[in-house]
């Protein structure tokens, strides 16, 4: 066995939340009382969240990384494999074997097998905090090559390499860029990090664990356009994103890679970070440009597009953080490379957030083209409970839910919209049996009221009288009005509402009726929740047969609503019950069964 | 009241959303006196600065609690079970999401996504992540913070 060179723990946002912290210091710890005199280092996120807390034992021609690794774990780990050269098998949970200078992923999962890295290439692989990792993986290298190109020969390159906005709508990058460079005056690039979707962590991923990768980008784009001053606009729940963002702009100002006459090339431009405060609709660029700005983040009509007049009045390009990371590859390998992987209109890969009921819930890139079915069954293992996947949610407030039987669906732009979903930023949420559609329509449209910034009237007005007819649906208080009503109602947002917000707002609702309405149709006429979910209308009750009187539930249950003899089965005052799902949760004999409210079957 | 970092802004109006950043960082809230001296420092009419001060989710205008809950419901929390999570903290705590408790204590916050889906449903107390919590899971939690046996 060779020398070990460097022990890593994950610790991104995800890792930290994990427990990744604690382990890192036991490690340290334990390092320090064996004296042994080995690195230890922090990495990104591999994206095998689900197994988090990861630890990398990494030699020259290999990393073994152990999941779940608990501080209590430690110990043996470094006595069996960094002292005495056994690793162990039963712990490990991914190898990468490094031949010929590539590297080949094998997990105990199969998670990585059908996944192709590019923007995640070193995510998880190199210190995010060390510009010299970044620049010993290949990092900047594509700056440099650039910097000898002419900025329409970039710009051709983008173009053919039929990259398309990361964010979501898919507008090709290359065309968008031939726009600003057209523009005249001083030019302005902005970075989308306003990452918003709930259910959606890739651009947090990329920026907490290669932040280099995003500003080459970014340098490369200011160069083909003409722009002198680029912007970083990052929500302000990612703190960790923003502090290693300044942490790598500083790195690259030393490295010359920024500031004045870039590596002699005569060419000058800085990044600066602008954190958001909260409010989704910024993640539309007219609102962010008039967040930077310093006023409410409200969108503007457009045109003028961003292009001819944006930030500040200025021409001004914004591009979201995967699509930035996309184009040093592009440069270094050649447009022709990328654009051999994915479909006829939606080149390269596209990174997931996987989460939900989802087994290997976490970050995946896989080429377009890639089906559902392959991405939520081979890559994430199918659901937690074992249950069926009954729909997957893509593109978050905007998106919609795709029912199982289109799990053939290539994930590409055109396909995903043909389904009534969108492709979105990347968030994916799975759902089985146990989630409401109607439920999960009325959560996503509580979100877009709630973050509706109020100027388009359909917007405001439209989508909360939306959201208050789901709830009478919820309540089993709905009729077969209210379904034509919504139907009415949805198209009016769309066409009424200046941004993709209102104009995306009512698609968790049209998508569901059109897959699910089945579900609604049971709220509305038989007054039953099918999944169980909807607390009007179920009830928990105890299976006498089953309940053993262990009492855990009479001494968990918030309200006293459960009694009974010990050892005896127990009842619960429904008049009491508040349908925690407490008792649910901590009876270990299935003696709980929710069963439908108007029925009590 | 210490309001010297103000002058360290360039007077510009971009310059507002930062320095309201930087307020609620330093006092934990916006006091109106120091929103006063924004308005003045960076010429913008003192409604302009609560308009902007309002429109953002992040802004608060009383102070936070010692301990800060950020109850998570975005989507992945949600079909988790979210909402009872956020049932159980409210009946233990006694207070709604966006208010404080009258003794300082606690302060509840309702966030759109924390990010960490794959530990849904999470809460976040002050700078701490609790994950795949169960409602029985987050009483505890909760009991162990006002019985201040809770390292966050």
């Amino acid at each position: 066995m060779s020398e070990i060179k460097a022990i890593a723990v994950g610790m991104n946002s995800c890792g930290v939340a994990a427990g990744a912290r604690e382990t890192y210091e036991a490690i340290e710890k334990a390092l320090a009382e064996k004296a042994l005199d080995i690195p230890l280092k922090i990495v990104g996120c591999v994206g095998m969240c689900y197994r988090e807390p990861l630890v990398d034992i990494i030699t020259d021609e290999e990393i073994i990384t152990y999941g779940h690794v608990t501080p209590k774990k430690v110990s043996r780990i470094l006595e069996e494999h960094v002292i005495n050269g056994k690793p162990i098998e039963e712990w490990i949970v991914k190898k990468d074997r490094l031949e010929n200078g590539e590297r080949k992923t094998w997990d105990v999962d199969g998670y990585f097998a059908k996944q192709k890295k590019i923007v995640l290439e070193n995510s998880g692989y190199i210190n995010p905090e060390d510009i010299n990792e970044y620049l010993e993986a290949g990092g900047y290298e594509a700056l440099k090559k650039a910097l000898k190109m002419q900025p329409d020969e970039i710009i051709e390159v983008i173009t053919k390499s039929g990259l398309r906005g990361r964010g979501g709508a898919g507008f090709p990058t290359g065309l968008k860029w031939k726009f600003a460079r057209q523009a005249t005056g001083e030019k302005i690039i902005i970075c989308n990090a306003d990452e918003g979707d709930p259910g959606a962590f890739m651009d947090r991923n990329v920026l907490e664990g290669d932040p280099h990768r995003v500003i080459e980008g970014m340098i490369i784009g200011a160069y083909a356009i003409g722009a002198s001053i680029g912007y970083i606009y990052v929500r302000a729940e990612y703190p960790l994103a923003i502090k290693r963002l300044k942490i790598a702009l500083k790195q690259a100002r030393e490295h010359g890679f920024l500031g004045e006459n870039i590596l002699g090339s005569g060419f000058s431009f800085d990044i600066r970070i602008k954190e958001g405060a909260g409010a989704f609709v910024c993640g539309e660029e007219t609102a962010l440009i008039a967040s930077i700005e310093g006023k409410r983040g409200m969108p503007r009509p457009r045109p003028p597009y961003p292009a001819q007049k944006g930030l500040f009045g200025k021409p001004t390009n914004i591009n979201n953080v995967e699509t930035w990371a996309n184009v040093p590859w592009i440069i270094k390998h050649g447009w022709e490379e990328y654009a051999s992987l994915g479909t006829e209109k939606s080149k390269g890969t596209k990174v997931f957030a996987l989460s939900g009921k989802i087994k290997h819930g976490g970050n995946v890139e896989v080429p377009m083209g890639t089906t559902l079915k392959e991405i939520l069954y081979e890559i994430g293992g199918g659901t937690k409970t074992g249950k069926k996947i009954k729909a997957v949610q893509l593109g978050g407030p905007s998106g919609g839910c795709i029912p199982d039987y289109l799990f053939d669906t290539p994930v590409d732009y055109e396909s995903v919209n043909a389904t009534g979903a969108i492709m979105g930023s990347g968030g994916m949420v799975v759902m089985d049996e146990d989630t409401c559609m109607v439920d999960v329509a009325k959560f996503f449209l509580d979100f877009s009221v709630k973050e509706s910034c109020g100027k388009c009237t359909f917007c405001r007005l439209g989508t909360k009288r939306m959201w208050e007819i789901l709830d009478r649906i919820t309540m089993g208080e709905g009729t077969m009005e209210d379904i034509d009503e919504l139907e009415k109602l949805a198209p009016m947002v769309k066409a009424g509402s200046l941004c993709g917000l209102g104009q995306t707002a009512p698609n968790p609702v049209l998508t569901t009726l059109r897959y699910f309405r089945d579900e609604y149709i049971a709220h509305v006429k038989d007054k039953r929740c099918p999944a169980k979910v909807c607390k009007p209308l179920i009830q928990y009750v105890i299976i006498p047969d089953k309940c053993t009187g262990c009492t855990a539930c009479a001494i968990f249950c918030p309200v006293k609503a459960i009694t009974g003899e010990k050892l005896k089965p127990h009842i619960i005052d429904q008049e009491a019950c508040v349908k925690c799902g407490t008792c649910y949760n901590v009876c270990k004999f299935d003696a709980i069964k929710i069963v439908d409210a108007y029925e009590g079957d | 009241m210490d309001m010297d970092y103000i002058y360290s802004y360039e007077p510009e109006p971009s310059s507002l959303i930062p320095l309201l950043q930087k307020t609620q960082e330093h006092f934990g809230y916006l006091p109106e006196e120091a929103l006063e001296e924004i308005s003045r420092y960076l010429n913008i009419p003192l409604s302009r600065v609560y308009g902007v001060a309002t429109f953002y989710a992040q802004f608060r205008f009383e102070p936070l609690g010692k301990y800060v809950i950020k109850i998570c419901h975005g989507t992945a929390c949600h079909v988790n079970g979210a909402v009872n999570i956020a049932e159980a903290i409210k009946e233990e705590i006694g207070i709604e999401e966006g208010q404080t408790t009258e003794d300082g204590l606690v302060t509840l916050e309702r966030v759109a996504c924390l990010g960490c889906c794959s530990l849904a449903p999470v809460i976040m107390i002050n700078d701490k992540v609790y994950g795949k919590l169960t409602p029985d899971k987050v009483r505890k939690i909760i009991k162990d913070l006002k019985g201040g046996k809770l390292d966050v």
